[in-house]
């Protein structure tokens, strides 16, 4: 496990540097998202264009990865975000990590900018760059085998972009594999400004574990603990699409843009249906007992053919209820094209479901569009978008920079139709009936999203005493209450970037249910594979260390509370439909900002949500930046 | 009574966990490039092959080994390699037709799955079942008794179609 290392690559010199990491760090940031805040708060230049050579795209594996430990294969990738401006960071799984690790190598730092398109080789201690001049203006699927006939290795694993990331859509994202997707932030646009098509990996060093034996029985009790949760077997047969039914039935989903929260006769986007008709079997990450990663094809019709893997529940909203879509097939061919072309489906359902809505209240015109006549409901709109998106054209051109340049400009009038928290687009959720959700899509690091901490188990009102066994403080057992979910997020906020740093993934821990891996969890599998010694608590420090670095970056690219307030149309239009006790729902302007208050206090941060000097010291993030790696 | 690792691909997710406990259990690493089981996986139109040895009766390694480090043993049948006689020559990673000879780097020897001596690490782990450990006798009236239950399916699925309505 020390033998691993990083990788610093500068794109603009060819330059190739490595350097081990010190325990000492480890202890600190452990690996994946968590080390990765490190580098990046140390080598991204502030206030730097974020397509510029001066930004720095860096990617690891967890510190689990590789190893046997339950649905361990995330890798993560971060850099100054294109599209907020902020931290950029996302994650996959799939097999590109643990291959990352088998080649030697937990994390590389990408610099600079090459002036052809090029990729690299990271292959059993050594990093080499390559020539991509023809690979470049191939899609991800046809990247990742020229990738493998060039190297003459069918077991290479790349990530890598497709034509969006070429072509700067700065909400594209990095692929590897037939679907997996570090969908969030624009990573992949980041890749493509620094000519960066791909980054393979193969590895033959495998992964040292401290105590193998143990290992073996360890894993074995963790894999039953995770298949035991109900959760688990459910999304075992159906994927992530197992949460659409109850989520729409409730009233928890934007339904053309943010026009209403349900979409009526919808049965042919529910998992059931799609298991039965198009479904051909299943796929699981490296290491992973759940294969929720469902394999279909499009047996007949306009898309006959079409194959892939999924959709993910967030791309059945950015290409069904978003547009008002009832069809699985387009769903599914939106899907298809997301994949090959690289760009994060919840970036582009938001954008364009907000431009159709835009073009029907008469805020944008046929000179806008081209002629395109915007409409619900239709596949034409939607693929037209996709492909002007992808290639930069017509209205697509301005989509394709994300909300906050599209709105400066479609003009001032356009914003409050748009659903973006620092410039980056919520998912297809509608969180105004549950308090929880919406403080969290608020305060996320990286701009509108539920991985950063959304609280499923919140929407279950578990018994007061179990929330507070689990929580160790009081917990209200009502998801529509505001009471207490300042604190309910911050927990999950300094959770979840100890699974990311060891590459788990979420599926597999506690967001779904109390029953599956947690921090005990965590500390005996990093004994055991690592050999290190942590007790829950240091893990807890330790979420929130890495937490407030990434508010750290925020801070000195200029963010601060203002920052984690929701849309406008949050506070001011009531959920018309869904169920009984979701309906009418608002957010409370108040009450938010008493969750942010009490959000902040359990961070250790001020009012305006910037770290005490007290807390930096406790964190011992005082002396950052303190370039150690 | 010999047993035989049973594959069924269409079950396989692909995981390669077999490949990591594999490794994990005979090496003491995390290694799947020293594993005794390959997932070979078809990317992206994604389809996913284990491969091992299949203790062929016929073996040709046993047979070309110039030293006679390859052996069988008789009552399992599982066919293993003699360290103590084995040179390292590798012909028997060139003549087995499922690439189920491969060589360590590291130890400098020639290494196979010898179903760990009766209990496979790897049908233990495997989620999906893709992977048993099976009484070879039995492999073949199992499998006609699959085929058989797909027909009879078909069957009946014909049968109702061409039932006279109501």
């Amino acid at each position: 496990m020390r033998k691993q290392k990083i990788g610093y690559v500068d794109l603009t010199t060819g330059e190739v540097k490595k350097r081990d990491i010190p325990e000492s760090m480890r202890r600190k940031y452990l690996g994946g998202r968590g080390l990765d805040m490190y580098l990046l708060y140390n080598h991204v230049k502030p206030g730097c264009d974020p397509l510029g050579p001066d930004n720095v795209f860096v990617v690891s594996a967890g510190l689990l990865g590789g190893t046997p430990a339950p649905s361990s294969s995330r890798f993560h990738c971060g850099a100054k975000s294109p599209l907020t401006g902020f931290i950029g960071s996302s994650n996959s799984g799939g097999y590109f990590a643990p291959e990352l690790r088998f080649a030697g190598f937990d994390h590389l730092v990408v610099k600079g900018k090459s002036d052809k398109p090029v990729y690299l080789f990271v292959n059993d201690g050594e990093i080499e760059v390559r020539d991509a001049s023809h690979i470049w203006g191939h899609d991800t699927h046809a990247t990742q085998q020229m990738i493998r006939d060039d190297l003459g290795d069918q077991q290479v694993k790349s990530l890598c972009i497709g034509q969006a990331g070429e072509n700067l859509v700065r909400f594209a994202n990095v692929r590897t594999g037939a679907k997996n997707a570090a969908g969030r932030t624009g990573m992949g646009a980041v890749m493509g400004s620094k000519k960066l098509k791909a980054i393979a990996a193969r590895g033959t060093l495998g992964v040292e574990i401290a105590h193998p034996e143990e290992a073996l029985k360890l894993y074995e009790e963790k894999i039953q603990k995770v298949l035991r949760s109900k959760a688990t077997l459910a999304i075992q047969e159906y994927g992530t699409m197992v949460v659409f039914n109850t989520s729409n039935t409730a009233g928890q989903i934007r339904v053309r843009n943010f026009q209403t929260n349900t979409l009526d006769h919808a049965e042919h986007l529910e998992p059931e249906y799609m298991y039965e008709n198009y479904t051909i079997g299943k796929a699981a990450c490296f290491g992973c007992p759940v294969h929720c990663r469902h394999k279909y094809i499009v047996p007949e019709g306009p898309f006959a053919g079409t194959y892939t893997e999924g959709p993910e529940y967030t791309t059945l909203g950015a290409f069904g209820t978003e547009f008002g879509v009832r069809r699985i097939e387009t769903v599914l061919r939106g899907n298809h094209l997301a994949n090959m072309y690289g760009f994060d489906t919840l970036e582009f359902g938001s954008m364009a479901s907000w431009a159709i809505e835009l073009y029907e209240k008469g805020l944008i015109d046929d000179k806008i569009t081209g002629g395109l006549k915007l409409e619900w409901d239709d596949e034409k709109t939607i693929f037209e978008l996709v492909d002007q998106v992808v290639f930069r054209r017509g209205l697509g051109d301005i989509l394709a920079e994300g909300p906050e340049r599209a709105i400066k400009k479609l003009g001032e009038d356009t914003r409050y139709y748009n659903m973006n928290i620092k410039g980056m687009s919520n998912l297809h959720s509608d969180e105004r009936a549950i308090p929880s959700f919406a403080l969290g899509i608020g305060t996320s690091t990286r701009g509108a999203d539920h991985l950063r901490s959304r609280p499923i188990i919140d929407l279950f009102n578990l018994p007061a005493e179990v929330l507070k066994n689990h929580y160790g403080f009081d917990v209200v057992n009502d998801y529509s209450v505001y009471e207490t979910r300042g604190k309910m997020v911050w927990w999950h906020e300094t959770y979840n970037p100890i699974t990311d740093s060891l590459g788990i993934c979420r599926i597999t821990t506690v967001t779904f249910s109390l029953n599956r891996l947690g921090y005990q969890d965590f500390t005996e599998l990093i004994r055991v594979m690592t050999g290190m010694e942590f007790t829950p608590e240091e893990l807890q420090r330790m979420g929130e260390r890495i937490y407030t670095l990434e508010r750290m970056f925020n801070i000195r690219e200029g963010a601060s509370r203002k920052d984690d307030y929701l849309p406008e149309r949050y506070y001011v239009e009531p959920t018309p439909a869904g169920l009984e006790k979701n309906r009418g729902k608002k957010i409370d302007r108040e009450k938010y900002d008493q969750m942010l208050d009490e959000n902040y206090e359990m961070h250790g941060w001020d009012k305006n949500g910037i770290p005490r000097k007290e807390t930096l010291e406790e964190l011992r993030l005082d002396k950052e930046p303190s370039h150690i790696l | 009574m010999q047993k035989m690792i049973l594959v069924d691909p269409t079950k396989c997710t692909g995981c390669r966990t077999c490949e990591l406990v594999c490794s994990v259990k005979n090496e003491g690493i995390a290694n799947p490039a020293r594993a005794r089981v390959r997932i070979v996986r078809f990317d992206p139109v994604v389809f996913e092959v284990p491969m091992f040895c299949q203790q062929c009766v016929s073996a040709p390694c046993l047979a070309i080994c110039p030293a006679k480090a390859i052996s069988r043993d008789k009552e399992s049948g599982v066919v293993d390699v003699n360290y103590d006689l084995c040179i390292g020559c590798k012909v028997c990673m060139l003549v087995c037709p499922f690439g189920a000879m491969s060589f360590d780097p590291v130890g400098k020897k020639i290494f196979k799955c010898d179903q760990c001596g009766g209990d496979p690490i790897c049908v233990k782990f495997c989620e999906t079942k893709a992977l048993q450990y099976v009484d070879v006798t039995a492999v073949s009236s199992r499998k006609s008794w699959e085929g058989a239950q797909k027909f009879s399916e078909l069957m009946q699925k014909f049968a109702r179609e061409l039932a006279p309505a109501g």
